[in-house]
């Protein structure tokens, strides 16, 4: 059975959540990358929408302005490694409890989700018309000074997903956890490699 | 109509095409690394990958949302007729694409720090060419490379001591530790030359070459299939989260380089590699040899 959080999202929804989970959501999410980051945290620049239990998703969309309503056309995650600096920061101002993005994010934003119990997920990278066909509409958007990309955009969405769980509220970090993996096999590979490559002449 | 206006109008209906649908060679290529597949997680990720580039032709929309600062490469013949005006056109397809398709704003004008809204912007749509004498066609690829797949690309120039050897450590560090976020299943282009910038150019032109091409120089092959034979054991799988490969394809460029120094540059392609292939005629009728059946 699908598992489904609904915004607002509280810690008890989220406290038995494990990395490798696969999770959907419905209710409001907004979209928040580099420069909204910095806006919110630096700037201390609130937007309109209460994000407190909400869900902040790392991506640009490209929209459509119809009749004065804005449309989603493509909407996928974008690397949230990028935001790594200042998530902590949005996360203990804004209250969020679920972040949506693509690959790992670091220790800072690890520990975060530990103190304030919440969890980063992933959105399959480049399936952004599958995520886009999960928005029900587009129900505000601010900071559109900052270009398509960056503004802030206030999405209605149903069973948004797959989201895999990359950090869970006990620290675990499924990125983390597979570089290990992916280092240690590079190293066998390589040593097996070095062998067969050795063009150099002397 | 005259040939400038037929070109703008074929290239703006490719670039939409480019957008929307993969080449033949890399749908391929991700249909052979899924039927490797056995664990659930690859699979489910494979399927929202397929099940993304259906609904982008049903519903006509751009396969990621990013796409990208518009790149061509040109290999234009000297008798092109409209070889002094390509720059200007390519310009125009971009601005009126943008809107028509529609394309995500990724121009951001550097130190002002300005998205400019139509990803036009100094020096972009990038153009680069290649003059082939004597020849009035025109070969080129677009390429809408997105800024997740940009990030981890890497140039440095070694001490010849490090040898191959350097290199293939030197891209397999990249992959694992940057490439992961990449949206893998990876293109990787390798570039072997003198210095850093004759590196990266390599690097970048082997990232368009063909999946499933070779270089024709048996050694430099014999790199490509060695190192795709390792970094696909290392299994960093779609998305990064473990697989039975890692990579769509190694394709290396290579130059001579200088006694003391040897270059070497990684450019990486996300599995939405959205490259296309179109070839121009004098008369402005064309041939596109990346996706078989497309009518403009």
């Amino acid at each position: 059975m699908k598992k489904i959080l609904t915004t607002p999202i509280k810690t008890e929804d989220l406290i038995d959540l494990r990395i490798g989970d696969v999770i959907y959501l419905t209710g409001t999410l907004v979209t928040c990358r580099d420069t909204g980051h910095k806006r919110r945290v630096l700037s201390n620049v609130k937007p309109k929408v209460d994000l407190q239990g909400g869900a902040v998703f790392h991506a640009g969309p490209i929209v459509k302005k119809t009749n004065d309503k804005w449309e989603m056309v493509s909407v996928g995650p974008t690397t949230s490694m990028r935001m790594e600096k200042y998530e902590k920061e949005f996360i203990e101002a804004t209250g969020v409890k679920l972040i949506i993005g693509k690959g790992g994010m670091g220790e800072k934003t690890t520990k975060a989700c530990i103190d304030n119990k919440v969890v980063h997920t992933v959105f399959p990278g480049g399936a952004a018309v599958v995520a886009a066909s999960e928005v029900e509409e587009i129900t505000d958007v601010e900071w559109l000074d900052l270009g398509m990309p960056e503004a802030f955009w206030v999405l209605k969405v149903k069973e948004f997903g797959p989201l895999i769980v990359s950090i869970d509220t006990k620290g675990n970090n499924l990125f983390e956890n597979n570089k290990k993996l992916f280092n240690d096999k590079k190293e066998k590979e390589l040593l097996a490699l070095h062998d067969k490559i050795k063009f150099m002449n002397y | 109509m005259d040939n400038a206006r037929s070109f703008v109008d074929t290239t703006i209906k490719f670039l939409n095409v480019v957008s929307k649908v993969l080449p033949d060679d890399v749908v391929a290529k991700l249909k052979e690394l899924s039927e490797k597949e056995t664990d659930p997680m690859p699979k489910a990720i494979y399927n929202s990958m397929f099940e993304n580039m259906e609904k982008a032709v049903t519903l006509d929309r751009p396969l990621c949302q990013d796409t990208g600062v518009v790149q061509f490469f040109l290999r234009v013949g000297t008798k092109f007729p409209l070889i002094d005006e390509l720059e200007g056109l390519l310009r125009e397809v971009v601005e009126k694409g943008t809107a028509i398709i529609p394309l995500r704003h990724n121009a951001v004008e550097t130190f002002v720090e300005k998205n400019t809204g139509t990803n036009v912007g100094k020096k972009v749509p990038y153009v680069d060419y290649e003059i082939v004498p004597y020849s009035d066609k025109l070969e080129m690829d677009i390429y809408l490379a997105g800024g997740g797949c940009s990030l981890p690309g890497r140039a440095t120039v070694f001490m010849p001591s490090a040898g191959y050897e350097g290199i293939a450590d030197f891209v397999a560090d990249t992959m694992v530790n940057y490439g992961i976020n990449a949206c893998p299943p990876l293109v990787v282009g390798i570039g072997i030359g003198p210095c850093m910038a004759t590196s990266a150019k390599l690097a970048k032109k082997a990232s368009l070459r063909t999946v499933g091409s070779r270089n024709p120089e048996p050694l430099v092959a014999k790199m490509e299939v060695e190192l795709e034979n390792s970094l696909n054991n290392i299994g960093i799988g779609p998305q990064g989260l473990s697989g039975k490969t890692s990579v769509l394809c190694v394709n290396v460029e290579n130059m001579a380089r200088h006694p003391s120094s040897m270059g070497a540059a990684v450019a990486f392609g996300c599995w939405a590699h959205r490259r296309g292939t179109i070839v121009f005629n004098s008369d402005m009728s064309y041939e596109i040899l990346t996706h078989k059946g497309v009518v403009l």
